[in-house]
């Protein structure tokens, strides 16, 4: 079974919760996607306590491990802050690292990104870093002590699927033990499916499920594409041949002429 | 005493943290905060005083991907 940061997880979809059209919506799509993580955020509360609260009660509710986020911020401090004060109000070290560099791309700054992750690691968070495929920022991610990386396959929302599978092959290849989970950039199930079968051991959704024209359908779409891609890889891929082989013998035909 | 409270310019009269939450009537266990950049644990409000032009953030759960 994958474990992240020794807690065992059976499900290998993570879900975001941003951007569904309604609450019920969202609390259906958890359900349905069977995820047992759910990455949330903080903001600034501006009403007086009470929205916050709302959303804070249903997710509470659900009873899944929340995966706190620091989205948005720019600078390693920033982000530091943030996971603090996320740790205080969901009292948990998880926190999913990001440290946005490029306002159009939302490519984080891996630079800043190791950096955080060095002064989190050290206060005792688990680091869930959003990084790019570049296996020197992996290295530093865990030389920093990083247990888990959260490679991106093509920019947040862009639904493109992976743009570089030779690059996710060789992230697999070079940190096989190293749970690698793709956060960022999925459209579809097919994409997810085929980075499962890549051998990575999750995927994180957020967009792919909350903007399609049924969010709770699409949540089961992906969870049943996710498994898929983790069974075929398992199982063991055929590559493919550039010749034609017969799939039925061709010993023992019959000779009619 | 002008305080920034979540980038908003207030002119108030809280001499604690707790104090400030109280008067603008801010309430639950989910709120998270900080002065001046860095966190003020929960336990930490009733005894952060605060000065002129603190910065205050005061955050809480919200939808994330």
């Amino acid at each position: 079974m994958l474990e992240l940061y020794a807690t065992p997880v059976s499900s290998r979809l993570l879900l975001g919760t941003a951007r569904y059209p309604s609450p019920a919506i969202l609390a259906d799509a958890i359900i349905v996607s069977e995820t047992e993580i759910l990455t949330v955020s903080l903001r600034r509360e501006m009403a007086r306590g009470q929205q916050g609260g709302a959303f804070f009660g249903m997710i509470r509710d659900l009873g899944r491990r929340i995966l706190p986020n620091t989205a948005g911020c720019h600078t390693a401090s920033e982000a530091v802050l943030t996971a603090k004060m996320a740790r205080e109000v969901f009292g948990t070290n998880w926190v999913k690292l990001e440290v946005i560099g490029h306002q159009d791309t939302l490519q984080p700054d891996v630079f800043a990104l190791v950096e955080a992750a060095r002064i989190l690691c050290a206060e005792g968070f688990e680091v869930f870093p959003y990084t790019t495929d570049d296996l020197v920022v992996g290295e530093k991610l865990l030389d920093a002590g990083c247990r888990v990386l959260m490679p991106w396959c093509a920019p947040i929302g862009s639904a493109m699927g992976p743009q570089n599978i030779p690059a996710l092959r060789s992230m697999r290849a070079h940190f096989p033990d190293v749970p690698l989970i793709v956060d960022a950039g999925l459209g579809r199930p097919s994409h997810a499916a085929l980075v499962m079968e890549l051998g990575f051991d999750a995927v994180l959704l957020n967009t792919a499920v909350a903007g399609a024209g049924d969010p709770v359908q699409m949540a089961g779409a992906f969870a049943r594409a996710v498994e898929a891609g983790r069974s075929g890889y398992q199982a063991g891929l055929l590559e493919p041949r550039d010749m034609a082989v017969p799939s039925t013998p061709v010993i023992g035909k019959a000779v009619f002429s | 005493m002008k305080l920034i409270v979540n980038g908003e310019n207030e002119d108030l009269e809280s001499a604690t943290l707790a104090d400030l939450l109280v008067t603008l009537d801010y309430e639950g266990d989910w709120l998270a905060t900080a002065v001046n950049g860095e966190i003020v644990h929960r336990k930490d409000r009733a005894s952060r005083v605060l000065s002129d032009h603190d910065r205050i953030e005061i955050l809480s759960p919200m939808q994330g991907g």
